[in-house]
């Protein structure tokens, strides 16, 4: 049988004073889109980037394809793996261009250059997320949604078969946000396995088969989707169940959009 | 005696002919690893080394006393090459463990560098003033050999700084992702941190210890006035840096000034010049307004 594309067992994740990860087991299987949810500092980037060997493991195991990711990092079949991390002002100090920022995402463990066909493929990842007219451009002009779509594209380049977004949807308008959905269902229907950190599923609704629920650290739910909780749902949704003992006009306020 | 006849005495001169061509090795490779630098914004880190290298330059002075060896300071570079890289290894182990803000371990350097100089040429029976030619630069006393020394020196940062150029370009743009990517990260970070030790010792003979960051930055900061992308940034900044190089130690020729000072106020007075003059020399770009062509999130004046 294919080894899962992802599997923690016993995972712990030590951050400062105490533990930000405790007896996380999760499995995820090739194929699965899965969505990884829960508040603010409930650890779902911290265990995004315990699977990214970012951050160190206390204890327990993460392995991807097999390879576990701390006592074997070098076995870790990397150019498989495409990862999107949350966006954060740039830091870079020098000005790059999209393309160049984009082919760095064709290095690898065993590939410290980018191979020959670089500049196409970098070019057909920009094309993807619709920056093509822009590939020569400083990304350090470009706006918070735009660098968040370069990002994307330096994932997308390696096309990856495990692609792992941590708050994709974050800071960006509607149409990039159904862009990336579009994206994510083409690789969907590709057979890639996609490990998405949200919020909320929003846009990608559609796409997400299983989601995972994390509070104070550990799982709280893993499973199909669950309905969004009060407030946080779509201002256009239909209410499953009825409401007679409420006035009429009350309204739920709809938080949800870009908070 | 006319311009072009002293121009040629120059050029005619050994001692100007290597002083040259180290000017023209520095000045080319250390924009390279300067670039990186500035990239993860650790732009006075070849400071810090440069003060640690001054630590070496009196170890390697009261080695070669111990030894007895002739002139004294024989010792004094490869101490330098040594005491940079690990003071450079140093810095990198104390950012990974994220225990001392970067800052503060640059800090810790500088002074336990310059201090530790000044107290080990002390021991060694010299005098602060020993250590002169290694704070300013002594450029015009090089020998043949140095010359060989800086050349290989230079051979090894340009074959690894622009070789590995993909990989070292990810890691200092974005290490987190060069982790998630599978690079050596760890490995990467200890090779730019010897190259930049190797680069302030190669560079200390022509500007010296206290201005040996100067030739690795300033060149990069006029490079990105103009620049769009790190590529050009790099190769702008090298031809910027061996074009302030020779021109400034050549200007030491006709008149006494520092070699050392003189380029590097070259440098930064170019930087100033081509900073005013930038917003009339940029063109704004074809085709008016930069935004994109996408439809609003809200709806707007519709009420109306």
């Amino acid at each position: 049988m294919a080894q899962p594309a992802i599997r923690t067992q016993g995972l712990r994740v030590d951050l400062g004073a105490g533990p930000i990860l405790h007896g996380i087991d999760l499995t995820v299987p090739g194929g699965e889109a899965v969505a990884l949810l829960g508040a603010n500092g409930s650890g779902k980037s911290t265990l995004v980037k315990a699977l990214m060997g970012i951050v160190p493991i206390a204890s327990g195991r993460a392995e991807i394809y097999g390879a576990d990711v701390a006592a074997s990092r070098r076995l870790v079949p990397w150019s498989r793996v495409g990862y999107v991390p949350q966006r954060v002002g740039s830091t870079a100090g020098v000005p790059a261009t999209a393309l160049e920022v984009v082919a760095s995402g064709l290095l690898a463990n065993r590939r410290l250059r980018p191979g020959r066909a670089a500049r196409q493929r970098s070019l057909a990842a920009l094309e993807q997320v619709g920056l093509l007219e822009r590939a020569r451009e400083s990304v350090q002009v470009f706006s918070g949604g735009q660098q968040q779509r370069v990002l994307i594209a330096r994932a997308l380049v390696r096309r990856p078969d495990l692609l792992i977004l941590d708050e994709p949807l974050a800071g960006i308008d509607k149409a990039s946000k159904e862009a990336l959905a579009g994206i994510l269902a083409t690789l969907r229907a590709q057979g890639t396995t996609l490990l998405v950190v949200l919020h909320e599923l929003g846009e990608l609704a559609g796409l997400i088969e299983r989601a995972v629920v994390l509070r104070h650290g550990s799982v709280l739910h893993d499973g199909p989707p669950p309905p969004a909780a009060p407030g946080h749902d779509h201002p256009g949704h239909d209410h499953l169940h009825a409401h007679e003992d409420r006035p009429p006009g009350h309204t739920v306020p709809d938080l949800s959009s870009e908070w | 005696m006319g311009f072009f006849d002293t121009l040629a005495a120059m050029l005619a001169s050994p001692l100007m002919q290597r002083a040259l061509m180290i000017a023209v090795l520095v000045g080319v490779s250390a924009p390279v690893m300067g670039t990186y630098l500035v990239q993860r914004r650790l732009a006075l880190l070849g400071d810090g080394i440069g003060h640690v290298a001054l630590t070496g330059v009196a170890m390697g002075w009261l080695a070669g006393a111990a030894a007895g060896l002739t002139p004294h300071d024989v010792l004094a570079v490869p101490g330098a090459v040594v005491a940079a890289i690990a003071g450079a290894v140093l810095i990198e182990i104390v950012r990974e463990q994220g225990k001392t803000s970067g800052d503060v371990a640059l800090a810790l350097l500088f002074y336990g560098g310059i201090a530790g100089g000044v107290l080990l040429i002390g021991a060694a029976g010299g005098t602060s003033a020993n250590l002169t030619g290694y704070l300013f630069g002594s450029i015009s006393t090089v020998t043949v050999l140095d010359v060989w020394l800086s050349a290989g020196l230079a051979a090894v940062i340009l074959g690894i700084g622009l070789g590995l150029r993909p990989a070292l370009f990810a890691l200092c743009h974005d290490e987190e992702f060069a982790r998630a990517a599978g690079l050596p990260v760890r490995a990467l970070n200890i090779l730019v941190a010897v190259l930049a030790a190797l680069t302030v010792s190669v560079s200390m003979r022509v500007v010296g210890v206290l201005l040996v960051s100067a030739l690795m930055i300033v060149p990069v900061a006029i490079a990105q006035l103009t620049a769009r992308s790190f590529g050009a940034t790099m190769g702008t900044a090298m031809v910027i840096g061996a074009v302030v190089c020779v021109t400034g130690l050549s200007v030491t020729y006709f008149h006494p000034l520092s070699p050392g000072a003189t380029i590097v106020v070259l440098a930064v007075g170019l930087y100033a010049v081509l900073a005013v003059l930038r917003p009339l020399l940029s063109r704004p770009k074809p085709g008016g307004d930069p935004h994109p062509d996408t439809e609003d999130d809200v709806r707007v004046g519709e009420a109306a």
